[in-house]
């Protein structure tokens, strides 16, 4: 598949010297969802600016469509709509003054049905001659959709579309963000949100300290590093593992009632029917068993977060 | 050349102006009335004439130049730095136009606006004086140039400014004071031959010569050079602006 984003090389220096990205690589295939997830700072936002052009890489280079975005900038921008994450509006506009002015910006001649179209997509229409000062945060958050959406780009980036949006709405925008999706958008979306992530997103890039961790299909990543867990509920609490399971894999709950076992769902050898035996032979009892996946959340706080080791999982 | 693009941001602050008419248009007409009032009727029926004109008479393109300078410099400077302060600047970053667009669209509307501004003025002027207007089309070039070059030095002043104090200071502590000796209320020669010497040092003088000679066929200084100092400031600008731009000074970092 023909990468409709191709970052080669992009590192960025801010002027008060911090390094804000580290020689990232990274394509985006045409038509995915592809998730950006990261800690604050971590550079998401300076990386989605660069591509944008709205801040100058340190070195390295961005194609968008095959048209690298400083030389062929009219042409790379023209197919990209951002939504930044700050909430930046002109208050004293009215919402159709700032989407018909967006679609101008980008080039394109007016076409007032296609602009009515997004807003009712949007639920803004009823508010189309409103003031932007006078709408709610969500509803400012769709503004910025909508001038994003009035050019019809080929790729939308939404830095953290949901910041601030209730549970609802963050519903409503998903089911958008796929909607668009199937109408060929790629969309490149950064979150804190891992549900989000694992909603949405076909792939998923971990970035920590402007240095990519990893790129990875979702569901490959879930498998890849997806332990399960198996926790019994005990007939008897029990005060101590006996030692003979001290080198299993099992961990007991403070209250003595739950034994929990950690595996490896991809490996061959699981060693649960073997820890079965071991247990009846001990006369350990259980009334109920139930096994889970390592959510996305946990595999992501292991990897951003400093003290875990993070072996086996680079790129 | 994105046309469209030209085009938005044109429409875009004209509407402001249309909005805020009252500051725009009404606020400067009233304080030019004012000096009307006091300068052309009250005071000036007790002056003699300068070479030849009434008083009343020889103050209007002063006037009127003071306003378009003023006003020029804040539209242009309000219109570039507004984005900056409140964040929507993102999208004129992000958008597909270059240097040309973007002066087109914010220049051109502050320049359209002190243009509009310049003509109620003068058409407010005929309620108080008398007077004629000798070469007409000279005196819509150098309206037209004023407004374009000064709207453009306001641009310079947008986006250095990175507060609404700095948006403020150079206009009124530069451009005002300037324009106040520039000869807007006297003519060159009537001050002592010294200050008349140091007072060519003022830009503000040769504007204001160029358009009083495009009205009553006097001037203090060769019309000639009068226009080629405006067009030299506006080029000054121009090479401001496009190094300004090539460095992303304080747009992009
Ligand atoms: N204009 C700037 N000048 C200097 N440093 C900056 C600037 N913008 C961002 N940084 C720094 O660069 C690093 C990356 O910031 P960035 O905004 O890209 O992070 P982020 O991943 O988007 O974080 P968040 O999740 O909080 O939005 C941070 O350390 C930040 O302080
Ligand atoms: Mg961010």
């Amino acid at each position: 598949m023909a990468a409709v984003i191709s970052v080669r090389g992009v590192s960025k220096v801010y002027p008060s010297g911090l390094k804000a990205l580290d020689n990232i690589e990274l394509d985006i295939n045409r038509g995915e969802i592809f998730a950006l997830l990261g800690p604050n700072g971590a550079g998401k936002t300076t990386l989605i600016s660069i591509i944008c052009g709205i801040v100058n890489a340190s070195s390295g280079s961005v194609l968008a469509d095959g048209h690298d975005i400083v030389k062929d900038y009219r042409i790379a921008r023209s197919r990209i709509g951002l939504v930044p994450q700050e909430l930046s509006t002109d208050g004293f506009e009215s919402v159709w003054a700032t989407v018909t002015f967006s679609r101008g910006l980008f080039g394109k001649p007016s076409a007032p049905e296609y602009l009515e179209k997004i807003l009712r997509q949007l639920s803004l229409w009823e508010k189309k001659d409103a003031r932007i000062m006078s709408l709610s945060g969500g509803m400012k958050r769709r503004v910025m959709i909508a001038k994003a959406l009035s050019h019809e780009p080929d790729i939308l980036f939404l830095d953290e579309p949901t910041a601030g949006v209730d549970v609802e709405l963050r519903r409503d925008m998903w089911e958008m963000v796929r909607g668009l999706r199937d109408n060929g958008v790629t969309i490149i979306l950064t979150t804190h949100y891992i549900e989000e992530a694992e909603e949405m997103a076909d792939r998923i890039g971990v970035i920590r300290r402007g240095r990519l961790l990893l790129v990875e299909g979702k569901e490959a990543l879930m498998e890849k590093l997806g332990q399960k867990q198996l926790c019994l509920q005990l007939q008897q609490p029990l005060a101590a593992l006996p030692d003979e399971f001290s080198s299993y894999p099992l961990t007991l709950s403070a209250d003595g009632h739950e034994l929990t076992y950690h595996y490896d769902s991809q490996s061959e050898h699981t060693g649960i029917a073997e820890l079965f035996r071991r247990l009846q032979q001990h006369g350990i009892d259980y009334k109920d068993l139930h096994s889970t996946q390592r959510s996305l959340e946990e595999i992501f706080v292991r990897l951003v977060s400093d003290q875990r080791p993070t072996e086996g999982l680079g790129r | 050349m994105n046309l469209h693009a030209v085009r938005a941001i044109y429409l875009f602050e004209m509407n402001r102006m249309w909005r805020t008419l009252l500051q725009s248009i009404a606020s400067p007409v009233i304080s030019t009335s004012l000096y009307f009032v006091v300068f052309g009727s009250a005071i000036g029926s007790k002056m003699v004439a300068i070479d030849g004109i009434s008083y009343g008479a020889f103050i209007i393109p002063g006037l009127v130049m003071l306003a378009l300078l003023t006003e020029s410099i804040s539209n242009a400077a309000f219109g570039i730095f507004f984005p900056k302060y409140n964040g929507t600047i993102y999208e004129l970053l992000s958008a597909p136009v270059a240097l040309p667009e973007i002066l087109l669209g914010y220049v051109g509307a502050a320049a359209s606006k002190s243009i509009l501004l310049g003509l109620t003025i003068l058409l407010t002027a005929r309620l108080f004086v008398d007077y004629h207007i000798a070469h007409p089309f000279w005196m819509l070039g150098f309206l037209v140039l004023t407004a374009v070059t000064f709207s453009l030095f306001g641009f310079i002043i947008g986006i250095w400014a990175d507060g609404f104090e700095k948006l403020q200071i150079v206009p009124m502590l530069i451009v005002t004071p300037l324009a106040f000796l520039g000869g807007s209320f006297y003519s060159i020669s009537m001050l002592p031959p010294l200050w008349q010497t140091i007072t060519l040092a003022n830009p503000v003088v040769y504007l204001i010569s160029g358009f009083r000679w495009s009205f009553y066929d006097v001037a203090d200084v060769n019309v000639g050079v009068s226009l080629a100092m405006t067009l030299g400031f506006l080029l000054l600008c121009l090479v401001v602006i496009s190094w300004m731009f090539k460095r992303g000074y304080r747009l992009k970092q």
